[in-house]
């Protein structure tokens, strides 16, 4: 499995482990939305510490959750991005879209 | 004609399973220069989106094959063609703007030719309309042996 997913009351949290191409955030983001749209928390938090590589396809997925957060009148924050997501965040304008939290790592 | 002191070519069908390999694959063959590993995650990350464009667009309504060339030169710099003979880009210019994209329901970013500018230090579109399209890239490689 990709991804493992925190519940709390208002909170869920997603762990996004491995590799975040296009082949494999098609099955991550079906498993989120479903949760999201389940449980509709006004916080998600999608953790990239154990992300080991991403492409623009990463983007891709924190652009339509955020989307789907906005929906929900929620918040989205992302934590424990690397440099080099970093960079590709920067591209696309979403270090202004989503609060980019470094959760201790530089 | 480039000289290349070693040279590589690939080719598999445009699954989407193949865009791990393929990227694994081109960097591994670039180890042999000793990059860092910053530059081994930009090689990774602009082949990634390279045949992504090939399996998501070129190929979008058939299966196809990919090609791929990777060579290098005496002078430490890595070169990657990545080739298909998809339905080739009309507007080469338009879809190289980042954040354009023809698939916006499909959550693709429009960001694939801006991130490989971005990770590599030249790259060059060819693409006739019907027939296919050829993304080269090339990357100089510092090497991290003291000399």
């Amino acid at each position: 499995m990709a991804i493992r997913i925190q519940s709390s009351e208002e909170m869920v949290t997603v762990y996004i482990i491995g590799d975040i191409d296009h082949h494999t955030a098609k099955e991550m983001r079906e498993e989120i939305d479903a949760t999201v749209e389940r449980l509709k928390p006004k916080l998600l938090i999608l953790d990239f510490k154990d992300v080991t590589f991403m492409d623009s396809s990463g983007i891709g997925l924190i652009m339509g959750r955020y989307r789907l957060m906005n929906l929900l009148d929620g918040e989205i924050r992302v934590a424990n991005v690397s440099s080099q997501l970093k960079k590709v965040m920067r591209l696309a304008g979403l270090d202004r879209l989503a609060v980019i939290d470094n959760g201790g790592r530089s | 004609m480039m000289k290349y002191i070693n040279e590589i070519k690939l080719q598999f069908p445009s699954k989407s399973t193949n865009e791990g390999f393929a990227r694994v694959a081109i960097a591994a063959f670039a180890s042999q220069l000793d990059p860092t590993v910053d530059e081994i995650s930009d090689i990774k990350t602009a082949v990634s989106e390279a045949v992504t464009n090939c399996i998501v667009h070129a190929y979008r309504e058939s299966l196809g094959t990919v090609y791929i060339f990777a060579g290098i030169t005496g002078d430490g710099v890595l070169r990657v063609r990545i080739r298909d003979k998809g339905v080739g880009i009309d507007d080469i210019k338009q879809a190289m703007e980042p954040m354009y994209t023809t698939c916006r329901n499909e959550e693709r970013a429009g960001l694939g030719f801006a991130v490989m500018q971005m990770f590599m230090d030249k790259i060059t579109v060819r693409s006739s309309p019907g027939k296919g399209t050829t993304v080269a890239m090339e990357k100089k490689i510092q090497s991290r042996g003291t000399e």
